[in-house]
Formats: structure tokens, C-alpha cells, sequence
């Protein structure tokens, strides 16, 4: 509420609200004209925001997601698919001739062979990394891919194949092997002959008789007479210094008495072939890759 | 406030400053120096330098996207920004010396902001006659007369503004072909919003921010004083001589007076509108030009020069006592700062001229730390950067010394082996290598990547770990 009439400060002569706290009065200064002008514009400038852009949400919606549409036709969802579309049409430079390629023209090829690797580390991370770790190095029960111990082979081609089909997977084409549980066939000290047998042999030490006979029995079939594995089978190589689970002698009685069977999924369907094959070089990279 | 019917105001509004034109020594060197530095900011870019088939041969050229920053015979990659530091540094300290023995003779003569300003003056001097004539125009109504000649002042400084922003865009790009770019119009966008930017930062400082932009803006302005001291030569109105002030007629005696006839020459030339007969002033840009004004006065009066002249508080002071004191160069305080540049600038000297024509760096895979193999060696990951800073390609033979039994083997496209390594002219080449080794002793095993030419000179050295077990 004004006064009626101008009250008007006496030490400045500048006109007064008429608010006074504690006989304090407010003086009335307008603020600047620049600001004024500034503020008017802004406000005219949201007017003909809320038409151009998508501005206001409706309870039906029009709109692409509800909500106004705007002349202008543009939405995030819209400028997010250009942004992909011109990624898209940056890799096409790349993405026919790799296509096009086989494994050892890419491997040979500086641009391809990059692509590939920039291509497979992405799509690495986020499918693969859960299990097998971001570096691929793995851990209890998921193979290390940096190592040269390969259970289904490592060269190109089989790392394709266990990518495309899995391991134990859901696909016609998948490979499967299942170790039985010996507590059922062995009785115990048959199983910690042959734990020390293994151990032993891993360790390049003197081969105790009995367990070698258990072994030959029962094991060669699929982890080799040398127990250096077989892998059309997928039997691990038991004489290497890697483990699969664990390297103490408590873990090795107790897979063989009950084992634990990991499973890779079949990422054919799920992937682009290309990104299958993006992977498979990356994770042929990676340093174990067989010739 | 004694007068209450006054309102109080706290804003007070700029007044435009309408320099007047003057004639002098100093407007002459003022002259001298804003030719050769508008020479030099807008032909510098199109000098030529030789650098071989793999550089590029503009003698100043700051190449963002390949990342590469050239001087003449200097190259600066991203990896050597510090000598950039140090240049600021050099830079800086030569400021202070000087400004410590001559005052603010950069900003004087020599800083953008005053060479621009001057410049836009004289447009406006051109178009609309001088001071007088300035000040009656500006307060004058619309006319056609003020229309046409506000316009075309506008358009002229415009036009500076762009020729301004057009020639710093030649800095960051091949010159030459730049040019035949914007002949065609197919210029990049990059381009084009630097050249606005600029032209509008030229047109808005030198065309209506002008002193405000040394009074308010500049950090140098305020900073300058703590490089004053009593033998700092400062642009000073000799009061001892010039007061009392007064009018004078033609024939009366000087005596019982000072030689100031208060014609406020000096106060009509000051580009930034202050009165040098009030002492030294935040405000002074140390242009000289209230000299230049003074001087012309004394001529015409018969009387000798220098009642405003570059002067020091000692050489005031000891005048006094009738002493005439010589300007004291060697002081505690430019000693210092002569030592600083000293010691700076050998420091730089010594980088440039000992630069490393080649660079090895070695980074250890973090994950995995290490890889077991089945044979029960262990190996180590390795990212390599090699950096060929010279203009030929070269090849280079990389090795790792201080643990047993390792083999060394690179990973990438085709065949790579570490005696073989291919750098490009110019360039940085990155490399996978894989160290397998029996496992040492220690966990965290010290080891040495060598890098040698062909020839087997060893080039560089990168001190690097050999990781075999957790730790
Ligand atoms: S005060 Fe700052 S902007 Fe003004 S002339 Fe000096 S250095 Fe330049
Ligand atoms: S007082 Fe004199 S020296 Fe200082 S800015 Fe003004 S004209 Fe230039």
C-alpha cells in the first residue's frame, strides 16, 4: 500500500516506500534501467521459447514424451539419435573394410587393428568385465585372458568360437564338458592320492605311485596322460602353474570330489557379429593369443 | 551533507574523455611505436621458416590440433609446457624491472590496450575533427551531420575490430592458406567466432571502455605501485617551479608566481581525463603526452621545458637542495629483479638449447598388475611412448636392463620388434610391450627400459618396476 501522499527522506530527498523498520525508512530506488530492460527482454525472449521448444508438460501429450511440442521440432531424444547417427557414420569409414577383412588382414592392418581394439575394449567392459575383470585378468572360477593357459584353445579362432557359442551357454553350438563328481565314484583316499598326484606334478616333483594309477584310471580320459590337458575336451592343463580355482591342495581335494562348473554365455544374438569379432582380437591382444 | 535539498548520489556517471591532438616528442614515439607493433601483430603470421617437409614453415604458428607451438627456432610440444611457464615468468620480471626504473612505460606505449585505443582516436579525430569540435558533437541533437559522421567513426572502428580478430586467427592456422580461405569465403566455423569475438572485444575496449578498462579492469594498473619507489622515473608536474599557478598576459613579470599559466593544455590531452598538476594518479598511464602539451606551452611563452617532465622523488627532492641527482639504475630492488631474469632466463636458455630431441616414456599396466604363465614365468604389461621430436623419421632399439632371463615382446598391428621400433618425423609412437621373466626375488623388482638409435647409442633411460607378485 502506497501512503497517499510522497513521503520524501529528508537527508537524500529521494521518495520513501513509507516501510519503516524501527524508524529506518526504505527508500524507494528503482532499480537500473539496464536491468529493467534486461529483465522485460528475458521475459518477451521465455514467451517465444515455450513456442519454439518443447516447454510445457500436458496431461495427454502430443509431444514426442507428452508435453508441447514446439515449432522448432527439435527434442533431446531427437539430437541424442543425430549425435549416434553421426557416430555411426564415423565408424562406416572403418566398419565395411573391417567387415570385409579376415582375422590376419586386420591384425596386419594399423587402422583395422586399431578399430578393432577400440571397439572390442568398450564392448569388453561392458559385457565381459562382470566376470572376467576390466583388465580380463579374471579371477576364482573366471579364467585370466592375459595368461597363455587357454581350456578351449586360444588361438583366433577359438576364442571366436567360445565368444560366439559360450561355454556350458544356451546355444545349439556351444561346447560342454562336465567333470564328475568323484566323492561319488573314489573313495577318499583314492581322491587324496590323486590330489597329491596332481600337486606334485604341477610342482615338477616326484609322482607318488598310487595317485598315478587313480590317475590314469580316471583323469587322462580328458585332462591328458601327461595331465597337461586336452582341449577339443576342455579338460585344463593340471600341470601348468595356473589354477583355475586355487592352487592349495585343500581346494584341488575338494573340486575333485565335488566340482564347480562356470558357465559362459553364447554372445552370438546378443552382439553384432562385428563386436564379436571386435572382441575376439582384443581379447586375442590381450597377450596370451595363440598363432 | 550540510545541503539537504541535493539528492545524494552514490553513482557518479563516466565522463567521456575527448583527448586533444597534440604534437612532441612523445606523441612521435607514441606514433613510432603503435606503427611497428600494429606491423608486427598484423604481418608477424606471414613470415616463412624452414622447418623441413614435416613441420610447417610459418615462423609463428600456435597449431592446436596437431598440438605443436612454434617460434621461429623454437617447438614447443604439450609435454614441454613449462617452458611456456618460464617465458611468462621472463616476461613478468622484465614488467617489474622496468616499470621499477621508467614506470608504466608499457602501458604507456607498448600495451594493446593503449596502442588500440590510440588508434580508435585518431579515427574519431579523423571523422570528427578534435576536441572541441568532439565535445560540441556529442552533446549536440541528431542531426544529419552527427548521423553521418557517428556512423562512419562506428563503421571504421569496425572494420579495425575485425582486420584485428582476422589477423589473430592467422596465428593458429597456416597463413597463407587461411587467406585464399576467407578470399573464397569457406572459412571454418573456429574462425569465424574468434573473428567476432574479437572484433567486438576491439570495437567495445577501445571504442567506449577505453581508460575504464586500465582504471577497472586491468590487474597490472593496481600491482604497478608496488614497483614504484623514490627513484621510479615518473611522469611528474614540478610543483615547486610551476606553483602558484595563474593566468598570464604577455610581458607581465614571473616573479612572486609559478610557471604554471593553468592553460589545461596538459589536462585536454590526458587520454585518460586526469590532471597531472594533482601528483601521481592510479589513473596515469605514463603516456608522456602532458609533456608533449607542456613543453609546446613553454615554447610559446619563452619559458624552458620540463614542468612536466619524467622525474624521480629523489631528483625532486635533492633539487630542493639544489643538488642534481643522476637516475640511480642500480638499486636493491632492480638488482633483484636482474638477478631473477638472470637466473630464469639461463634456466630457459639451458631447456631450449639442451631440449631432448627424443623421449621415452614407460607406464606399467595397473590392471593386470602381472600375468602368471603357465610355465611359471611371470610377465608385465607396458604402455610405450616414444617421441620424435625431430623432422626425420627414425628407428630405435628398446631393451629392458637389471632383471634375469627376460624377453622382451611387442603386441600390435603386423610385425613389431623391439630392435625396430618406427617413429615418424614429428611424432609421438605408441607401443604394447610384454616383459616376461622368471620370477625375481622381490616383489617389486627395479628395472630399466633402454631406448638406443640404430647405431646403438643409447638414447634415454625410464626407470620402470617389474611386478610379480601382489603386494
Ligand atoms: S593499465 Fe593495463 S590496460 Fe591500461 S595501459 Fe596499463 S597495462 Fe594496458
Ligand atoms: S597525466 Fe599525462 S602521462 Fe598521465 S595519462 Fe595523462 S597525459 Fe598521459
Amino acid at each position: 500500500m502506497r501512503p497517499e501522499k510522497k513521503d520524501i527522506d529528508e537527508l537524500s530527498g529521494i521518495e520513501t516506500t513509507g516501510h519503516s523498520w524501527d524508524g529506518i525508512k526504505e527508500l524507494n530506488t528503482p532499480s537500473p534501467r539496464w536491468w529493467l530492460i534486461i529483465f522485460i527482454v528475458s521475459c518477451v525472449w521465455a514467451v517465444g521459447y515455450w513456442f519454439y521448444y518443447p516447454a510445457w508438460p500436458t496431461l495427454t501429450g502430443n509431444g514426442e514424451r507428452g508435453g508441447t511440442e514446439g515449432t522448432a521440432g527439435w527434442t533431446q531424444y531427437k539430437q541424442l539419435e543425430e549425435q549416434q547417427a553421426e557416430i555411426v557414420a564415423r565408424k562406416a569409414a572403418y566398419q565395411s573394410r573391417f567387415d570385409a577383412a579376415d582375422f590376419s588382414t586386420i591384425q596386419n592392418d594399423e587402422e583395422l587393428y586399431a578399430f578393432a581394439i577400440a571397439g572390442g575394449k568398450s564392448a569388453f567392459k561392458d559385457n565381459c568385465a562382470t566376470c572376467h575383470g576390466t583388465g580380463g585378468a579374471g579371477g576364482p572360477g573366471y579364467p585370466n585372458l592375459n595368461d597363455d593357459d587357454w581350456i578351449w584353445g586360444g588361438t583366433i579362432e577359438d576364442i571366436q568360437q567360445t565368444l560366439q557359442y559360450g561355454i556350458r551357454g544356451n546355444h545349439d553350438e556351444t561346447r560342454f564338458n562336465e567333470m564328475p563328481a568323484y566323492a561319488d565314484i573314489l573313495d577318499a583316499e583314492d581322491i587324496e592320492a590323486v590330489a597329491d598326484y596332481v600337486v606334485a606334478k604341477a610342482a615338477g616333483n616326484a609322482l607318488p605311485e598310487r595317485g598315478a594309477v587313480v590317475f590314469e584310471e580316471n583323469c587322462a580320459a580328458c585332462h591328458g596322460e601327461d595331465a597337461k590337458g586336452l582341449r577339443e575336451l576342455g579338460g585344463p592343463n593340471l600341470a601348468d602353474a595356473i589354477w583355475l580355482y586355487a592352487d592349495d591342495r585343500n581346494a584341488i581335494v575338494s573340486q575333485i570330489r565335488k566340482p564347480k562348473h562356470g558357465i559362459m554365455p553364447a554372445w552370438e544374438g546378443r552382439l553384432s557379429p562385428s563386436t564379436i569379432r571386435q572382441l575376439t582380437i582384443y581379447v586375442h591382444s590381450l597377450g596370451g593369443g595363440e598363432k | 551533507m550540510s545541503d539537504t535539498a541535493a539528492p545524494l548520489k552514490l553513482f557518479a556517471k563516466k565522463e567521456r574523455v575527448f583527448p586533444k591532438r597534440v604534437w612532441g616528442t612523445f606523441r612521435k614515439i607514441k606514433w613510432v611505436a603503435m606503427v611497428t607493433l600494429l606491423g608486427i601483430y598484423y604481418l608477424a603470421p606471414f613470415l616463412r621458416w624452414d622447418r623441413g617437409e614435416f613441420a610447417p614453415d610459418q615462423a609463428i604458428l600456435i597449431d592446436m590440433p596437431a598440438r605443436r607451438a612454434y617460434f621461429f627456432f623454437i617447438e614447443i610440444w604439450p609435454q614441454e609446457v613449462y617452458y611456456l611457464t618460464g617465458i611468462l615468468i621472463v616476461a613478468a620480471v622484465s614488467l617489474f624491472l622496468v616499470t621499477s626504473l621508467f614506470g608504466r612505460v608499457w602501458c604507456g606505449y607498448a600495451c594493446p590496450q593503449t596502442v588500440w585505443t590510440d588508434l580508435f582516436v585518431w579515427v574519431e579525430r579523423i571523422v570528427q575533427g578534435d576536441r572541441a569540435k568532439r565535445m560540441k558533437l556529442h552533446k549536440s541533437k541528431w542531426t544529419f551531420e552527427k548521423i553521418w559522421k557517428m556512423a562512419l567513426t562506428h563503421s571504421i572502428w569496425l572494420v579495425i575490430g575485425m582486420l584485428t580478430g582476422g589477423a589473430w586467427v592467422f596465428y593458429f592456422n597456416d597463413a597463407p592458406t587461411l587467406l585464399e580461405q576467407i578470399i573464397h569465403l569457406d572459412v571454418p566455423m573456429s574462425v569465424i567466432s574468434w573473428v567476432i569475438a574479437l572484433t567486438l572485444s576491439t570495437y567495445i575496449m577501445a571504442g567506449f571502455a577505453r581508460e575504464q578498462v586500465c582504471e577497472y579492469m586491468c590487474p597490472y594498473a593496481r600491482f604497478q605501485s608496488a614497483m614504484f619507489d623514490k627513484d621510479t622515473l615518473i611522469i611528474s608536474y614540478d610543483e615547486d617551479r610551476g606553483e602558484k599557478r595563474g593566468k598570464h598576459k604577455k610581458g607581465e613579470s614571473w616573479e612572486g608566481r609559478g610557471h604554471c599559466i593553468d592553460c589545461t593544455a596538459c589536462v585536454q590531452v590526458c587520454p585518460v581525463g586526469i590532471d597531472i598538476r594533482d601528483g601521481l594518479q592510479m589513473d596515469c598511464i605514463a603516456c608522456g603526452l602532458c609533456i608533449d602539451a607542456c613543453d609546446d606551452i613553454m615554447d610559446k611563452i619563452d619559458l624552458p621545458r620540463g614542468l612536466i617532465k619524467y622525474d624521480t622523488t629523489t631528483q625532486l627532492e635533492k633539487r630542493r637542495e639544489g643538488i642534481h641527482e643522476k637516475l640511480q639504475i642500480f638499486r636493491t630492488r632492480t638488482f633483484y629483479y636482474f638477478g631473477i631474469l638472470a637466473v630464469v632466463g639461463s634456466v630457459i636458455l639451458y631447456g631450449l638449447l639442451n631440449r631432448a630431441e627424443t623421449e621415452l616414456h614407460v607406464l606399467h599396466d595397473r590392471n593386470p598388475l602381472f600375468v602368471q604363465l603357465s610355465d611359471g614365468t611371470v610377465r608385465n604389461g607396458y604402455d610405450i611412448k616414444i617421441l620424435n621430436k625431430t623432422h626425420a623419421d627414425r628407428h630405435f632399439i628398446l631393451s629392458a636392463a637389471g632383471i634375469d632371463g627376460a624377453k622382451i615382446r611387442m603386441q600390435g598391428a603386423g610385425k613389431i620388434e623391439a630392435d625396430d621400433l618406427t617413429v615418424f618425423a614429428d611424432s609421438v609412437g605408441h607401443f604394447r610391450l610384454f616383459l616376461s621373466a622368471p620370477k625375481p626375488a622381490a616383489k617389486r623388482h627395479e628395472i630399466v627400459f633402454e631406448l638406443r638409435d640404430t647405431s646403438g647409442a643409447l638414447v634415454e633411460t625410464y626407470d620402470s618396476v617389474f611386478i610379480s607378485e601382489k603386494p
